[in-house]
């Protein structure tokens, strides 16, 4: 949690910076997000929004526009309107797609605008002038490295995957490639569409299918709720641990608690949109250089560390 | 009750294809299926598919009689989601003053069905009693339920209790003499519907005003009063869906019960309701709800196909399934 200490400072920093260089003229931050329809969706939602809360409070010459969209095409409207009706200064972005949202994203950034893009990158480079970066390969790497570490003897797992999406595929060839050479098979694999229900049935289907079943790569917290609904009710005791992702606070509680079946979580934070809107309105308020490549890096949770990821407050 | 239901069907040798067609589509699934995997036919895996049937065929039946009486309700997956996440509220807050026990579980019980039965009463009073068309107002409704437990839950995930969803658990997952609840519930849905579907009055009321308002108003039906009905009585099948969902997982998300309209509607016309109203079958409901089930459980359990085509599949053979209907009534 370093890189949130500094940016706090920094933050601190630009406070005392812009109180000294008063009567500015106010800008305006636009952040535009895919709407809670998800859990990861949820926290980044919660995020975001505890971000504004706050920053508007410590920044008294910034003003935010936060919208939700719930498909490509609206996000796209969003932003059009924040440009024609707001006037914003900066744009923080996290694309419901790559493709669609980069076209009106680019004519966002030839107007002027600072532009930061969170989690998904656009499919044309340069566009943005900041890029806070999940590392979904990273992601499916980490857990890849665990299930090997934790499986010396190799064994048969079935992989839940999320809903169709380059994010989805570069978390899973991420894994794949950590788990070459470790005598891991994947038996199975199936879209849970990041989704309780969905994973639920795709689990009771595996469970049929599959006799002998080592371990389950979830890759997801709320598939993983799903998928051990699933083991449960069937009394199937071969499964030996889930390993799900994001860190989930009711995952990272099982995993603090030293759960058998959750025995570790990897981190894709959901939190990652608000060091994006505060490094934003960093780079609007003071001097400090800001641009470039901010990548968040998915850690590791187990027992020992578990603490430093568990926020109550949050809804995910 | 069944004394002017003696008009005798013209008699035929075989029944009609639009009978047979839904019915052959879900034997050669199983075929299909238990050609596949040796475990399809097994008690386990055909008590996973029909209890995890009981959630969009008890609402599917209601929308039945919604569909056969002109109406539509596209709200029903939110209006789901959203009971479910009331009854976990309700529930957690009750829990320090009633403890764990029947008590407090039969209290989220009767949240969800006075829940289901005041939304499906709202929908029916805008539809009915100030004339707005039915896709229109349960397009609206369905964004506000939506919005609504996403709301609830913060953007996030409501969870009951775990020990109260220890407690609940067996609703879902235990039954009588091996056959568990949902699919219990989920029967004597069916076997109302169709009694009161095909030799009720009601059933002919709906049937009456689906297939033509005005000549149903001068046949004396009370055209409004039976619309009414029939949104109410969806609502009602809603909340009893959502006591049987809630058990299984304990929580409720802005995710619950998305696209459960669809293929709730979906079911009723593979089954052979026509989608102007006029005419239902609730049987043929139940095979269409089952199909939809099958053909996950079916793509699930092989590797034939690439799970990027879930949906292409699905699609194939939801329109195969009622082009057998369509051309065997134009050979008649």
């Amino acid at each position: 949690m370093t890189h949130m200490k500094a940016i706090l400072m920094a933050g601190a920093a630009s406070v005392a910076m812009t109180t000294a260089a008063t009567a500015q003229e106010t800008s305006v931050i636009g952040v535009s997000i895919p709407a809670a329809t998800h859990g990861w969706a949820g926290g980044m939602n919660f995020h975001a929004q505890e971000a504004v809360e706050r920053l508007e409070e410590v920044y008294p010459n910034l003003d935010f526009v936060l919208s939700t969209a719930s498909d490509p095409g609206t996000q796209v409207n969003d932003i059009e309107d924040m440009m024609a009706t707001r006037n914003i200064d900066a744009l923080v972005v996290l694309p419901f797609e790559s493709e669609p949202l980069t076209g009106p994203v680019q004519a966002v950034a030839d107007a002027g605008v600072w532009v930061t893009v969170v989690d998904r990158g656009l499919s044309v480079d340069g566009i943005e002038d900041l890029y806070v970066a999940g590392d979904n390969e990273g992601f499916g790497r980490v857990s890849g490295e665990y299930m090997a570490s934790q499986m010396p003897d190799g064994g048969d797992i079935v992989v839940l995957r999320g809903i169709p999406t380059t994010i989805d595929n570069m978390r899973v060839e991420g894994f794949e490639q950590a788990i070459e050479g470790s005598g891991i098979n994947i038996i199975d694999m199936e879209h849970g569409n990041w989704n309780r229900d969905d994973s639920f049935n795709v689990m009771q289907d595996f469970l049929q299918k599959h006799e002998q079943i080592d371990a389950v790569w979830a890759s997801d917290d709320d598939m993983a709720v799903g998928v051990l609904a699933a083991i449960e009710a069937a009394g199937r005791d071969d499964i030996q641990f889930v390993l799900g992702g994001a860190g989930m606070k009711e995952m990272v509680q099982r995993v603090m608690e030293g759960d058998e079946m959750i025995p570790a979580d990897v981190t894709y934070p959901p939190a990652m949109i608000a060091t994006a809107i505060e490094m934003t309105a960093v780079g609007l308020t003071s001097s400090a250089p800001v641009s470039g490549t901010f990548t968040i890096g998915s850690v590791l949770i187990t027992p020992e560390n578990a603490e430093e990821f568990y926020y109550p407050d949050s809804p995910f | 009750m069944t004394s002017d239901t003696a008009t005798p069907a013209p008699k035929r040798s075989l029944p009609s294809m639009s009978l047979l067609g839904p019915v052959i589509a879900l034997l050669v699934l199983i075929a299909i299926g238990a050609s596949l995997n040796s475990n399809f036919l097994g008690a386990a895996n055909i008590t996973n598919v029909l209890a995890r049937s009981a959630f969009i065929g008890i609402i599917a039946v209601g929308m039945t009689f919604v569909i056969t009486a002109g109406g539509l309700d596209l709200s029903v997956g939110s209006m789901a989601a959203f009971i479910a996440g009331l009854m976990i509220l309700v529930m957690n807050a009750a829990l320090p003053t009633l403890g764990i026990g029947v008590p407090i579980i039969l209290l989220g019980m009767v949240v969800a069905i006075v829940a289901g039965i005041v939304a499906g009463l709202i929908n029916g009073f805008l539809i009915t009693a100030l004339g707005i068309e039915a896709f229109i107002v349960t397009l609206g409704t369905m964004g506000i339920y939506r919005s609504l437990v996403t709301w609830l839950a913060d953007g996030g995930t409501l969870s009951l209790d775990f020990g109260l969803r220890t407690f609940y658990r067996p609703v879902y997952f235990d039954g009588i003499l091996g056959i568990s609840w949902p699919i219990i519930v989920f029967a004597l849905v069916v076997i109302l519907g169709e009694i009161l579907m095909s030799f009720a009055r009601f059933g002919r009321h709906c049937a009456a005003t689906g297939s033509n308002e005005h000549v149903a108003h001068y046949s004396n039906v009370d055209v409004n009063r039976t619309r009414l009905l029939t949104y109410a009585m969806l609502g009602l099948l809603v909340g009893v869906a959502t006591i049987m969902y809630v058990p299984r997982l304990g929580s409720a998300s802005a995710s619950t019960g998305l696209l459960w309209e669809l293929e709730a509607i979906a079911a009723v016309i593979i089954g052979g309701t026509v989608l102007k109203g006029g005419f239902g079958r609730v049987w043929g409901t139940v095979i269409g709800v089952l199909i939809l089930s099958l053909i996950d459980n079916i793509l699930n359990l092989t590797d034939f196909v690439s799970p990027y085509l879930n949906g292409a599949i699905q699609g194939v053979i939801i329109i195969l399934a009622v082009i057998l209907q369509r051309e065997a009534k134009a050979k008649g």
